[in-house]
Formats: structure tokens, C-alpha cells, sequence
């Protein structure tokens, strides 16, 4: 199944590198933001925007263009890195993230960053308006694919359940979801909070197709979503197992680093953690 | 009254409107044989989504298929619309600024069969108070038809409050409507009714008893509820001094509560708010028998206009 070269995973890794790095860095710089799921989703991310999507940074608005939601709109900055990088916008505007007047405010708004196709931040979205899009695509033969990551909590809210009747009702096979199961929310462990289990057979009893992978192996998460665009009979969600948090040691499966900044100090720690000196 | 339930005009001219924009698809709830999206079902099977009891992921899914270039209309009861799925209403629709419409039906205490659970006497109120939204509440069948063209190719989220009912025949043919403006049906110098939905045709009436007792009183149809008309507001405040609002709505945060915004800042004449006390409904055997209970009354709206008339003199 190897058929991905290595310089491919090997640059995706790197890009993946990158992303944490602007991310934690802009987290850092306006003193707020979440850190632990945009660190966790960030090889997802990385395959998403530098192989997968079908997208053109130059005309955001493109008709045929792949559609993605960030269903777990508080990983914003990972966002931002990923659209930034990509050509969305200059990485200059980085640090204006969240201050007045920018277009990167601090949940994804789609009428002001270009590249960002709906607005996002309440959680439970993602999966029944990204079955609307799909649905839209599906009447017109447009062809596009439409991707949605969602928080591994954000999963105990009914209406992520009700778009995935209406995506599995409606074969949508044009629509893939990923779930960066970290099992880290805010108030504690997933499974201790309000536990998922068995999630796998939830969404299987849903009527979609399950993968399960590692979501920090790149090979796994470019074979998965590979995988998803040979399924023409449902919906296709993708359970990525992660680590929230992942490559900043201090920060790895750390509730507390769901939704805090880190100081001039910890910062220092992270980007060495991460490569940056 | 009318020959024709409002919900079934709404329902014939949306089925017909389907013909003429392509683009149109409708969405509903498990409520399409009593909304009567189900005209529109059986013409276009292919552009029509039942989502099942799940009305706010029936507003998410509609904001997905307007991304994807649709336009979508939503049939919900407004009860369960306005509430259950108002945050996705705000997060989705308004503020992502989706192109999606949608239509409140059983609004009020049409759905005089089922009570409380089902009446919306404070859909206004919530839809009145999102940015971006525009409130729509047409007074007869045939201004519901009129508006439904003009609403489907506004660029923009709106929402149509429909009653179950037949109403009191306002219009012969259907009016030219604007977003943003009222109409003047009724001249008169002593004093106004401003009203909506169901109860412009009862201000037609009392205005129309009130004149046997030589009070000569407006009526203003405001079936544009967001963006009120303040221009025709200041107006006939200044030419009447003394204001009557009428809706089947609570007298919080409606089309009472629009009014009183635009006068308690210009010119504060006196004013009354007929409506549903702040208090939950019933039931009752007929919708016209329970608007009479909840205050909604003609006798209701005369004895307002009086009350209005007295403070100003005073």
C-alpha cells in the first residue's frame, strides 16, 4: 500500500512542522487561542492543503474547487497557518490574527479570509453543513469533494449524528469526515467527560464508511483520504487517533493546553520541542 | 375570511415559483403535508429534502446547499424553527450570511388544536433581533404570494412567518411589496394602527367601527417587520399623534416592540401594543375564537385606539 513516495510524506512532514510552528507562534503572539487541537490536527491539515484538495489559492472562490470545513473552528490558527502557507493570504498577516480590523479574526469567518469556506466556531456544524455542500454538489455534477474535520467532543452533540443520517440518507459519497480523536476536551479526558466508545461502530450503524488510522502518520492519513475517493456508495469518515497537543512535550495530552496561551517561557520550550531554535 | 388557508397559498406559489428559478430547493422537517412544502415535493422530487424531525441540522444542511449555489427554503413549524434551531439560524444562516429562507409556518395561535407547545408568539422577537435578518409576516394569502418571488431572489437570509390559518381578506390582488416599507390601507387623522399577519384584517375592521363613532384612524399594513419602515412610522406620528400596534405575537420584542424602538427615540407620541400578554396560550376550538381569548380581539384594538386617543388628549 506504500504507493505514496517518501519525499512526499517526508515534505508533508515538514510542511506539517511548519504549521505547528505558526500555529504555537501566533498563539503565543496574541496571547490566546487553542494550541492542543490545532497541534493535534496539523499533519491532517498539512495533507489536506499541500496534496489533497483541489483547490487555487490565486481564485478562492473557484466553482469546482474541493470544499473543507473546519468543524472545530477554535483550531483557527492551524487554520490560518495551512491557508496562509498555502497562498491564501501573505504569512505576514499572521500577527494580526484576532486584532481589530483583520481579516483572520479568531473563529474562522468565511466572509472575511479568503480560502475559508464557512464560518465556523460553535461547535456540531461541520458534518450537516458540509452534507448540505455535498448534497449541492452531488444535484449539479460538480464533482468537487468535500472534507470536514471535527473535534473528537464536539461528537457527544446530537446534530453531528443527525447530519450523518442525512449525508448516509443521501449516499454522500462526496463528503469525508475526519475526527481528530484526541481524546483531550477542555474540562478533562473525552472518555471520562462524556465517553464515545464504541466510536467506530457508531458511525459504522450510521451507514458510513469507518476508517481508522494513526493521524500523526502521513502515510496513513494520505492512504485513508485516498481511500475515501474510491467509496461511491456513503459517506466516508476517517477516525484519526492523535495525540492533542502532539510535538510539544509539555503540551501532550494536557487538557489545560486546550485553550491557553503559552508564556515567553513555554514558548521558548515549544518551538525547541519543535525544531525552531 | 379568506377561501384559502395562508400555508396553502404559500404552498401553491412556492410549487409554482420552483418552475421559474431552477435554484430553489426545498428542505423540510416531517412537517411537509402540514406546511404544504408537499406541493412542491410532488412537482420536484429531486429538489426536495426531508430531513426529518431534526430542524436545526434542516437549517444546517440548508446552509450548505446555499454555499453550494442553492437556494434554500426551510419549512419548519415556526415554534420549533425560531427556538430549537435558533442558534443555527444565527451562527449559520446570519452571520455566515447564507442565502437561506425560511418559513415559519403554524405561526401564532394558528395552530389552535395543539396549544402552547405549537403557538409562536415570540418568533418575531428572536428573528428581530439577529443582524443580517430580514422579518417578513404578510397579512393574507395574496400578499404571501406576492412577497414569496421577491424574498426567493433576495441575496440574503429572511424569514416568512406563515399562519395555518385563512385570515381576513386584506388584499383583492396581490400588492406591489418593498422591502423595508409599510403600506397605508386606511386614512385617518385621529390616531394609527400599525399592525401585521392576521391582525391587519382586524384593524380594518376596528378601524372601520371606530368610524362609526367618528374616529377617523390609519391602518398601516407593516408586514415588513425588519427593516421597519421609520420614515412612515415618524410620519404618522406626527399626523396622528396616538398609535395603535396589533400582531399575534407576545407584546415583547415584536412588531409592538419595533414600533416603540423608533418612537421612544423621535417622537414618543402615546402608544399602545395589542398582543399576547407576557403569558402562554391555549387551545381552543377555532383559531378566530382563540385570538379573541388571547387579546387579539377587534374589540381588543378599539378599545386601544381609545386608550391612545384619551392620553393623547391629555
Amino acid at each position: 500500500m506504500s504507493y505514496h513516495p517518501e519525499s512526499l510524506i517526508l515534505e508533508l512532514e515538514e510542511v506539517a512542522r511548519q504549521l505547528r510552528i505558526d500555529s504555537i507562534e501566533m498563539i503565543h503572539r496574541r496571547g490566546a487561542g487553542h494550541p492542543g487541537g490545532s497541534l493535534s490536527a496539523a499533519d491532517m491539515m498539512a495533507a489536506l492543503y499541500f496534496h489533497q484538495l483541489n483547490i487555487r489559492p490565486q481564485e478562492p472562490e473557484w466553482d469546482s474547487r474541493d470544499r473543507f470545513i473546519l468543524s472545530k473552528g477554535h483550531a483557527s490558527a492551524l487554520l490560518y497557518a495551512a491557508l496562509g502557507r498555502r497562498g491564501y493570504f501573505p504569512v505576514e498577516d499572521f500577527t494580526q490574527w484576532g486584532s481589530l480590523n483583520t481579516h483572520l479574526q479568531g473563529h474562522p469567518d468565511r466572509l472575511k479570509t479568503p480560502g475559508v469556506d464557512m464560518t465556523t466556531g460553535i461547535l456540531g456544524h461541520g458534518v450537516a453543513v458540509g452534507a448540505g455542500m455535498a448534497l449541492a454538489a452531488c444535484m449539479d455534477q460538480k464533482g468537487y469533494h468535500v472534507y470536514v474535520l471535527v473535534g473528537d467532543g464536539e461528537c457527544q452533540g446530537g446534530i453531528v449524528w443527525e447530519g450523518a443520517m442525512v449525508a448516509a440518507k443521501y449516499r454522500l459519497s462526496g463528503l469525508t469526515v475526519i475526527v481528530d480523536y484526541n481524546d483531550v476536551q477542555l474540562d478533562g479526558a473525552v472518555h471520562d467527560v462524556m465517553p464515545l466508545e464504541p466510536l467506530v461502530k457508531k458511525w459504522e450503524s450510521f451507514n458510513w464508511m469507518v476508517l481508522q488510522i494513526n493521524g500523526h502518520d502521513m502515510r496513513q492519513i494520505l492512504e485513508a483520504l485516498d481511500t475515501a475517493l474510491q467509496i461511491h456508495h456513503c459517506p466516508t469518515v476517517i477516525i484519526a487517533h492523535t495525540t492533542k497537543g502532539k510535538g510539544v512535550s509539555f503540551m501532550e495530552n494536557k487538557a489545560v493546553w486546550h485553550g491557553v496561551a503559552p508564556n515567553d517561557q513555554q514558548i521558548k520550550q515549544a518551538l525547541r520541542d519543535l525544531g525552531k531554535e | 375570511m379568506s377561501s384559502l388557508a395562508m400555508r396553502e397559498a404559500y404552498g401553491r406559489k412556492l410549487a409554482a415559483y420552483g418552475e421559474i428559478n431552477q435554484r430553489v430547493v426545498v428542505l423540510d422537517a416531517d412537517t411537509s403535508s402540514s406546511t404544504l412544502s408537499n406541493f412542491f415535493a410532488q412537482k420536484f422530487p429531486d429538489r426536495f429534502f426531508n430531513i426529518g424531525i431534526a430542524e436545526p441540522c434542516t437549517v444546517d444542511v440548508a446552509a450548505g446547499l446555499a454555499l453550494g449555489g442553492k437556494i434554500p427554503v426551510v419549512n419548519v413549524f415556526a415554534a420549533l424553527l425560531t427556538l430549537r434551531a435558533l442558534e443555527q439560524i444565527r451562527t449559520c444562516v446570519c452571520y455566515a450570511r447564507t442565502n437561506v429562507k425560511l418559513s415559519g409556518s403554524y405561526a401564532g395561535v394558528s395552530d389552535f388544536k395543539d396549544g402552547p407547545t405549537h403557538h409562536a408568539i415570540e418568533d418575531i422577537a428572536v428573528m428581530r433581533v439577529l443582524p443580517e435578518m430580514v422579518v417578513i409576516v404578510p397579512a393574507d394569502e395574496v400578499e404571501i404570494a406576492a412577497w414569496l418571488p421577491k424574498i426567493i431572489e433576495y441575496e440574503g437570509p429572511v424569514y416568512l412567518r406563515i399562519s395555518r390559518a385563512a385570515t381576513i381578506k386584506v388584499f383583492g390582488e396581490e400588492p406591489a411589496v418593498e422591502f423595508g416599507k409599510g403600506v397605508l390601507l386606511r386614512e385617518g387623522k385621529d390616531a394609527a394602527i400599525i399592525a401585521a399577519g392576521a391582525m391587519v384584517g382586524r384593524s380594518i375592521e376596528a378601524a372601520r367601527q371606530l368610524a362609526e363613532d367618528g374616529i377617523q384612524c390609519q391602518v398601516i399594513n407593516m408586514s415588513c417587520i425588519k427593516p421597519i419602515d421609520q420614515t412612515l412610522i415618524l410620519q404618522t406620528a406626527q399626523q396622528t399623534g396616538a398609535i395603535v400596534t396589533a400582531e399575534e405575537h407576545s407584546i415583547i420584542g415584536g412588531l409592538g416592540g419595533a414600533v416603540a424602538e423608533v418612537l421612544a427615540e423621535t417622537i414618543p407620541v402615546p402608544m399602545k401594543r395589542v398582543g399576547i400578554q407576557d403569558k402562554f396560550t391555549g387551545t381552543a376550538y377555532d383559531p378566530e375564537t382563540l385570538m379573541d381569548a388571547c387579546g387579539l380581539g377587534v374589540v381588543d384594538i378599539v378599545n386601544a385606539v381609545k386608550d391612545v386617543m384619551q392620553r393623547k388628549a391629555e
